[in-house]
Parts: C-alpha cells; structure tokens; sequence
C-alpha cells in the first residue's frame, strides 16, 4: 500500500460523495414530479399507456405494477435473445441464445443481477446488446429506485394509505434521472477509448503478420448505464478489465463513481422524503465507513501479493497481478472491487478468482451482508431500511420499549417480515451451495480443487442471490443446472425479498407519525450508527461464518503452508 | 388484469424502442462526429493498413520486439472439437487465466516464467497473465529488462532502446490515477522505425 494509492481512493470517494448531495436534492425533486424538461415525453408514455401518474397507489397494487412490468420486460427479453439470429444489426452473424442461457441472461438482466454465463463479444449481436440488454439496465435500475421511493414515503408521514405512482416513478427515474447520466457519462467514456459503432469487427494484420480480430459495438453507452444502474454486466466478456471496457485508469476511476454515486444519493434522498436529512447522512455514514475498510482489507491483501509466487521469484513491488492488468493499479482494483460488491453492481476491473484467499473473501462477505453497503441503486436503500427496523428492535428489547424508527412504531408484524427478507438470502445462497456441492453433475462446473473450489460455487450463488452478477470466473457457467438454479436464485434475491419489504411499508404508512419525546431513540447520531453496522456485521457475517470457514478462510491458511492443489 | 397489463406492456414496449433503439443509435452518430477515433475502436495504422489498435494488446514472440505479458486466451480446437487451445492475445474472445492463488498450474506456470525470464526476481507483470488476456501495458520495469534482448537481436546500442522506452513511458494519469506503463504495440513501432 502506498500513500499515493490512498490518495486516488480518497479523491474518488470525495468527488463521489460531493456530487451524491446535489443528485440527492434532484431525485426528490424527481420523484416528487418538480422535474418537467422532458414532460412531452414524459406525457406521451401516459397516453399511449392509459396510466394517470397522479393517481396513488397502495403497497400492493404498486407491488403488483412493478411485478407487471418486470414480467412483460422478462418475456420481451427472453424472444429477443432466442431470435436474435433472425434479426438485423448483427455483422458477426450470431445465432440465437439456446433456452437455458436466454432464461439465465433475461432473469440476469430483469434483476438488476447481470451475471453472465456469455461472453458479448462471441455471443451477443449489438441489436440484442442494446434493444435487450441496453433496456434492461435502465429498467431494472429504475425498478429499484421506484420502490426506494416508496418504501421511503411510508415514513413520510402518519395514516398514509399511499406510496405513490408506480408508472410515475418508474418512467420518471428513467427520463431525468438515468437518462441524462447515462449520455453525460457515456460522452466520456468514448472520450477515453471506449468504441461506439455499428461496424463489423476489424481484421487487423499485426507487426509479426498475425491476424487479430479486433471485436467492436455500441459499448460505451451499454458501460455507462451499466455502472449508473448498478447492473454491471459487461459490454466484453472479461467486463471492465478488457481495455475497451476500462481503457484507462481515469476510466476505471469514473466507473467507480458511477457505480456509487446513486446508491449513495439515495440515502440522502431518503433523508430528503422524510423531512429529516439527518437520518440518510446516518445511513450514508454507515456505508461509506464499510466501504472504507473493505478497500483497504482488499488493497492490503492484493498488494502484499501471492506468498507462494514471491517465493518463485516474482518481485513484491506490484502486488499480486495474475488476473489484473497493469494500468489500473492496485489501489483502484481495491475501491473499484468494494464499490462493485458493496453497491450491488458486479462489475469487475480485475479478476477475483486469482485474488489472493483474503482479497477474495472481502467482495463475497460484501454481498454476503445483503447488498446494502451502499447496495445496488435503490435495492441498497430498501436493503439497509429493513436493517434498521432490525437495529432499533434490538436497541428496543436492550431498555424494554416499544420500538419506534422516524416514529412509525415497529411492532411483531413488521420485524416477522424484516426477518422474513432478510433470511431470504442465506437460504437461497447456501441451500443451493450445499446441494450443488454433492451432485456430480454440478462440482464439475468446479476449476480449482481444494478450499478454492468451494469458494467459487458459493461465489456464483452469493452473487446470483444478492443480484450482483461478478463471479469467481473459473466456474462454468453455462451448464442447464446453473443457468436455471442461479436463475432461481437471482428471482428469490429480489422478488422475494422485495415483497415483505413493500408489505412492511405498506403497513408503516398506515401508522401514525408519533411526535419526538425526551424517550425517543435518535436514528441519526452515532450511537445509531454503530448499532446499525453491528447489525448489519452480525446478522449478515454471522450465517455465512462457516462456509467462508471452509472456503476463504481455509485456503488462507493452506497457501501460508505452501500447499498447493 | 387489462388494467395492469396494458400500462406494463406498453411502457415497456415505448422503453424498448426510445432506450433500446433511439438513444443509443442517436448517441452512435454523436459519439462518432465527436470522437471518431476513439468511437472507432482507436485503430492504429501503418502503410495504410489497420495493424491494430492502441487499446488491445498483441502477441510479440521474435527476440526483436518487447513482449507483452503472458496472456490466458485460447481458441477452439481444430484437432479436438469442443475443446479449446491456447492462443494469446485472442482479442475475439478475451479470457483470465481465472487460476486460485492455490493453483498449482499456476504455481507451475509462474515459476516457469521466471525461469525463462533469467530468474528472480521478475517484475510481476511479467510472470503473471492479465486479466483482459489483451493487457496492451507491461510495466517500465518489465520493458527495461527486454532492453539487452532486444538490442542484440537488432544490433542496436542498449543505450538507445534505453531513451527509446524512456520516451514511451506513460505516467499516471493526471499525476496521480493508475501506475506507470509502457505500450507495448507502440513501443514496438517506434522500433521498426527506427534507422
């Protein structure tokens, strides 16, 4: 670690909390219908759609909008990627996804998950990149924030029957929220190398007279709302990392904040909606201070490098640099890495199954916590709410008094449904880990023997579950029994999450807003704040202790021995 | 059920195309008055012919070039269908070695590369695969090291491959972001230009 190194992770971070006030100030704005430069468009798609975007709905018919629309863009994605052969813009002339790999990458995408069992640039025609999965970052990212904005609102105010307009937030969060970054973002990633083009792949003779075929796209558009979205599902196979991708290191620095940027915004705009900006500040302080010492446990391990290959002979001054390229450095692989796992993305910038067994443990046990360190946009701020309904029971039952979080009394039903949500996750990742582990069929998906292989089946689930989509990428992925039950897993991470979520709002909102007494246990100060990371650290880390045990932990210990599989 | 449907299946179909299809074809044009190059794809050309691009590493295996760092990427098998072989610097298909850091191949491989590269210790970058497969950077310390190899097989003063990689060292960016690098392909033109 160097001190030059933590200079560029405390300038990132700085410039992307600075611009996460301003955007936190605007999407209230947005949500609250104050923004109108696109209000032609915005009016066309009422029309054309019948939908009346003052109308209020209740949890469950917004609920049932939001299931609607994801549904229809599932299906719609599905024929898209299956008859992709027959369809134009597609110079390389790919065939068709076959069916479990079209149903794996339209859950993937419908998610908001984007792991891929593809790799773009041998699989995927640029009508599919864009009409497909193009879409499918903006709508999943603005499903997300939708219902951020409506769990927020229940605690808005006291008796409230509503929580907004589905459509209405929906269409809004796209056209003036994601649309204007996507362009603004996506301009500068061409600026600093990324293609954008229809042409065909070029042949290009090299200087020793080889043939390389250079693969090119409409990639630098797809990139940027991939990272604003936290979608994180690359252009090219290896993500981030292939030079087009992250071309350099400025790239690599503006993908960062823009993979942080919302989800961090969001827990001042929930501050915003409430009517109280101190409680998002306490949210963001609790992200930002995980986000801070993942980093530097992950920048620690990978540039101490590989004991095994120092002892080979290679020079202890880069670090461990198998699976990572040399222009980023070590410094922005480790923010760039818990950005992508804390917020939910699952992009990558260097390859974390050649990630020293700690460096590698850190983004599983990030998403192991349940995406909400700051979680995926939206899906974060809906994520830690559920924590901390969770951390003011506990500080409830400690001094025997009803619990009360922004004075919406938390009562047996709304904690049965926080747990009901919060369990959704160990039970999807290690139920599916563990019987996937004793079939045959599924362990020879496995590359590495020993501890790291179970490290890499127990990394696709986690990231399936918690809709993150990076991945341990010596697992094969395109096998039917991972396409679907990754597929399955990636449905349960956010459907079955999100509904006891929007229950437990709906339920919130009718409550009254108690007035603040000299009994009430202030939510913003930092008391609260460590009560919500121990929280988060022991509800989180605690289920998933002994599988990281036997993976992560273990080859630890194995490598230090010199042992090798 | 209409009264869900229609909204949802209309938003979504308007968002396909205004998304899907209008932004991004729109943007295409932008971006390529603005950026052409870049847009492109940052080819590099000489004597008229596209010889690669600046962005995407390739293979240098002769003694009268600087190599760039090992790379993971294979190709189908003409001999074994269904299976793969190894072909470096394959930019249609970009690959990591995805090797544990308990790998014994790797291990193996590691430890071979440093043999061939005159023993320890070996600038990491050099003994290790990247992780597009397509690194276009080796680091400055890996580049000087080619310096003596290079010049013999050129019969070339070391003295001037040494200002040679000098002017082709790459700082970090704005001063501060990335680490210092050297550009492989470029490098390796400004060699055969050389008189």
């Amino acid at each position: 670690m160097t001190l030059l190194g933590w200079a560029q992770i405390a300038l990132v971070l700085a410039s992307v909390i600075a611009c996460a006030i301003p955007l936190a100030r605007y999407i209230a704005a947005v949500a609250a219908g104050r923004v109108t430069f696109l209000a032609p468009v915005e009016r066309a798609i009422y029309g054309l759609a019948g939908i009346d975007p003052a109308r209020g709905m209740g949890w469950k018919g917004y609920t049932l909008a939001m299931l609607a629309a994801n549904a229809v863009g599932f299906l719609i994605l599905y024929g898209q990627l299956r008859l992709q052969g027959l369809l134009p813009l597609n110079p390389q002339g790919f065939d068709g996804i076959a069916p479990w790999l079209a149903f794996n990458t339209a859950v993937s995408f419908t998610t908001n998950t984007n792991w891929q069992a593809y790799s773009g640039e041998s699989a995927m025609s640029y009508l599919s990149q864009m009409w497909g999965l193009v879409v499918h970052n903006f709508t999943s990212a603005a499903t997300g924030i939708a219902l951020a904005l409506a769990v927020s609102r229940a605690f808005a105010a006291g008796a409230l029957k509503e929580l907004g307009n589905f459509w209405a937030d929906f269409v809004r969060m796209n056209l003036y929220v994601l649309l204007p970054l996507a362009i603004v973002v996506g301009l500068a990633f061409v600026a600093m190398g990324m293609p954008q083009t229809l042409s065909a792949y070029i042949e290009a003779t090299t200087l020793e007279g080889a043939v390389q075929t250079i693969p090119l796209g409409p990639a630098a558009f797809q990139i940027a709302i991939k990272h604003l979205g936290t979608n994180g599902g690359g252009f090219f196979g290896v993500n981030a990392v292939h030079p087009f991708e992250g071309p350099s290191a400025l790239a690599t620095a503006l993908q960062i904040w823009s993979q942080a940027v919302i989800p961090f915004a969001l827990a001042l705009t929930f501050g915003h909606i409430v009517g109280d900006v101190r409680q998002g500040r306490a949210l963001l302080a609790v992200m930002v201070g995980f986000v801070v010492v993942a980093t530097g446990l992950i920048y620690a391990a990978e540039a101490g490098g590989n004991a095994l290959h120092l002892a080979a002979g290679v020079d202890p001054t880069q670090g461990n640099m198998e699976g990572k390229d040399v222009r980023f450095g070590m410094a922005l692989v480790a923010l760039f890495t818990a950005t992508t796992t804390g917020a939910s993305c699952g992009a990558v910038n260097a390859m974390f199954d050649s990630f020293t067994p700690l460096g590698g443990m850190i983004p599983l046990f990030l998403i192991q916590l349940g995406e909400v360190l700051p979680g995926g946009v939206g899906s974060g701020l809906y994520g830690i709410l559920v924590f901390a309904l969770l951390a003011v029971f506990v500080a409830g039952l400690m001094v025997g008094r009803t619990p009360e979080y922004l004075g919406k009394k938390v009562q047996a039903k709304e904690v049965k449904l926080a747990m009901l949500a919060v369990l959704v996750l160990p039970a999807a990742i290690l139920g599916f880990t563990a019987i996937s582990v004793v079939l045959p069929f599924a362990v020879s998906s496995i590359q590495d023997a020993g501890p790291h292989g179970l490290s890499e089946m127990l990394y696709a689930y986690t990231s399936a579950a918690g809709n993150n989509g990076s991945a341990f990428g010596g697992l094969t992925a395109d096998t039917p029994w991972l396409n679907t039950t990754l597929g399955i897993a990636m449905l349960l991470g956010r459907f079955a999450y999100i509904v006891p979520v929007m229950a437990i709002a709906g339920s919130l909102a009718a409550k009254p807003k108690l007035a603040v007494s000299t009994g009430t246990f202030p939510t913003h100060g930092p008391l609260f704040i460590g009560l919500l990371a121990g929280v988060i650290l022991i509800l989180g880390g605690l289920q998933f202790m002994p599988a990281l045990a036997l993976g992560p932990v273990a080859e630890h210990f194995v490598l230090a021995a010199g042992k090798t599989f | 059920m209409t009264a869900i449907l229609r909204p949802a299946i209309s938003v979504v179909v308007i968002l396909t195309l205004f998304l899907g299809l209008a932004v991004p074809l729109a943007f295409t044009g932008i971006a390529g008055v603005l950026f052409p190059a870049q847009a492109g794809g940052s080819l590099v050309e000489r004597d008229g012919k596209v010889i690669g691009s600046s962005l995407i590493g390739q293979s240098f295996t002769s003694a009268r070039y600087f190599h760039p760092r090992p790379s993971a990427t294979t190709e189908p098998d003409p001999a074994n269908e269904g299976s793969t072989r190894a072909a470096p610097y394959n930019a249609a298909a970009s690959a990591a070695s995805q090797l544990g850091p308990t790998s014994a191949a790797l291990l193996e491989a590691v430890t071979e590369r440093v043999a061939t590269l005159g023993g320890a210790p070996v600038p990491a970058d050099a003994a290790t695969a990247s992780g597009s497969g397509l690194d276009p950077h080796i680091s400055p310390e890996n580049a000087v090291r080619q310096i003596a190899r290079v010049a013999a097989a050129r019969g070339l003063p070391e003295a001037r491959l040494a200002d040679l990689v000098a002017r082709h060292t790459e700082g970090r960016e704005l001063g501060l972001f990335g680490e210092p690098r050297v550009n492989v392909l470029r490098l390796n033109l400004a060699l055969d230009a050389l008189r």
